[in-house]
């Protein structure tokens, strides 16, 4: 009933630019998190006034669009004769744009915190590291949870735009099938399928764990 | 013992302690009185170490807190403090949550310091809210349960911070009976409380501030009954 020249092997080849599409997500979400927490925790500690430099090459990742940071970067790597696979200059320019917004999650966790809570816990005698560590970080991530959830798959979107980069992730192994087979609206519906299939999980271990620490609050 | 010298404090241009004079010896219980904004809870905070300070001297134990030398964190061991509002780490539990000085700070082995705290809970009445979440307690557990943390590690001082006073009335009695208990038991205690029954009944001394500065200090039946200051009279005038 429904004619398609798609073959298996056409799907191993989506399955492969999916691959891609969770790497660059990956690298750049852990990178650009573990980058974020830094940011945001100097930016809650040192107030709005010593951190303006960093926020403000922050606001530079955030405000100008992904694509012209990626195709600058890669001209400028060029430039500079640093030699990067367009895979690393990907993963480089993703993991700033998610540690920008990350940071802005980071700051706003931690400062969500009440002061009398931080007090208290330094009234007992833990040091300041010790307070970061056992009370400021659980309630912060707690709070900032749904922004990163939703942060990560915007970066998992979003890295859809690397292909301009000669990369091949799910997106470009699409557009590749859709001119080879002429068969665009299938095999869009198969892409999204698969964005979809790798998103879903996420999402709900967001879901998971907000349930499972809401009845203690 | 405790040794308050000529300690000044200013928050920008408000000066709130104006040269104060305090010494509270071990075992002995002093309470502060006097209105809103004359700086009781500023001279706790600076007692524990939480305010800077603008001049004079807080000793404790001969060892002066604002010493650039003094490990803060370590002195604090020795200096409980419970503030008016309680201040409950929501992501643990009773337990965990008065566990945590002891193991963190004291470097108590887990199973110890669980004792430790099971034993404080159960001093202030909680021993069986030990699992559960402080969203599930009253205000007054809470404070109870702050009261616990703060003891748990057996610190030689207690500052208490108008605990009662966020509390609903019902629930005053309960966190008082604490103080008083700990008051028998020899706990050398600074509070500062609106609950004038409760000073009269167990302090040594009962200081009155006003506007930054001690203006009276003497016994309980002095204070109460008889006196000197008009600021003093005025206050409790006020208050009965
Ligand atoms: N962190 C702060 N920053 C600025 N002003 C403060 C701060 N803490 C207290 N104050 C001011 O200091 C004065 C004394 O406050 P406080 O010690 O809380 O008084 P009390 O506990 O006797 O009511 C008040 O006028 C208050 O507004
Ligand atoms: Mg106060």
């Amino acid at each position: 009933m429904f004619e398609t020249a798609l073959t298996l092997n056409d799907l191993w080849f989506l399955a492969k630019g999916a691959g891609m599409t969770l790497a660059v997500t990956a690298v750049s979400v852990a990178a650009g998190t573990a980058m974020g927490v830094i940011f945001g925790v100097i930016r809650a500690q040192f107030g709005p006034f010593w951190s303006a430099p960093l926020t403000f090459v922050l606001d530079i990742f955030r405000s100008v669009p992904l694509l012209i940071q990626l195709v600058l970067a890669n001209a400028f790597q060029a430039i500079a004769k640093f030699g990067w696979e367009p895979f690393t200059t990907s993963c480089v320019v993703l993991s700033l744009y998610t540690a920008a917004y990350c940071t802005e999650i980071v700051r706003g966790g931690i400062d969500a915190v009440p002061v009398t809570t931080r007090r208290a816990a330094r009234s007992l005698g833990l040091t300041w590291a010790q307070d970061m560590r056992y009370i400021v970080a659980p309630l912060a991530t707690r709070v900032s949870l749904p922004a990163w959830i939703g942060l990560t798959l915007g970066v998992m979107k979003d890295s859809a735009l690397v292909l301009w980069l000669g990369l091949t992730e799910l997106l470009k192994s699409s557009q590749i099938l859709v001119t080879r087979l002429q068969e665009p609206l299938f095999i869009l519906l198969i892409c999204g399928a698969i964005y979809f299939l790798i998103s879903f999980p996420i999402a709900r271990l967001g879901g998971y764990l907000e349930r499972r620490w809401s009845p203690n609050d | 013992m405790i040794e308050i010298e000529n300690l000044r404090k200013s928050f920008g241009a408000l000066q709130v302690l104006k040269g104060i004079n305090l010494t509270v010896a071990n075992g002995e219980v002093v309470t502060i009185i006097g209105g809103s904004g004359s700086g009781k809870s500023t001279l706790l905070t600076c007692i524990n170490g939480l305010e800077a300070i603008d001049g004079g001297s807080i000793k404790i134990d001969g060892v002066e807190v604002h010493a650039k030398a003094t490990d803060i964190n370590k002195l604090r061991q020795n200096v409980g403090i419970v503030f008016q509002q309680w201040n409950a780490f929501p992501h643990l539990t009773v337990l965990e949550d008065v566990m945590l000085a002891p193991r963190k700070v004291l470097g108590v082995a887990k199973h110890q310091a669980e004792e430790i705290a099971t034993k404080h809970l159960v001093h202030v009445g909680l021993g069986d809210k030990i699992g559960v979440y402080p969203s599930r307690l009253s205000g007054g557990q809470q404070q109870r349960m702050a009261i616990a943390r703060a003891l748990a590690m057996q610190p030689k001082y207690m500052l208490f911070d108008e605990v009662t006073s966020a509390l609903d009335p019902q629930l005053v009695g309960e966190v008082l009976d604490t103080l008083k208990m700990l008051a028998t038991e020899g706990m050398t205690m600074i509070c500062v409380t609106h609950e004038m029954a409760f000073a009269r009944e167990v302090s040594n001394r009962v200081a009155f501030f006003h506007q930054g500065v001690v203006a009276e200090i003497g016994s309980p039946d002095q204070i109460f009954g008889s006196p000197q200051n008009p600021e003093t009279q005025k206050f409790l005038s006020g208050v009965r």
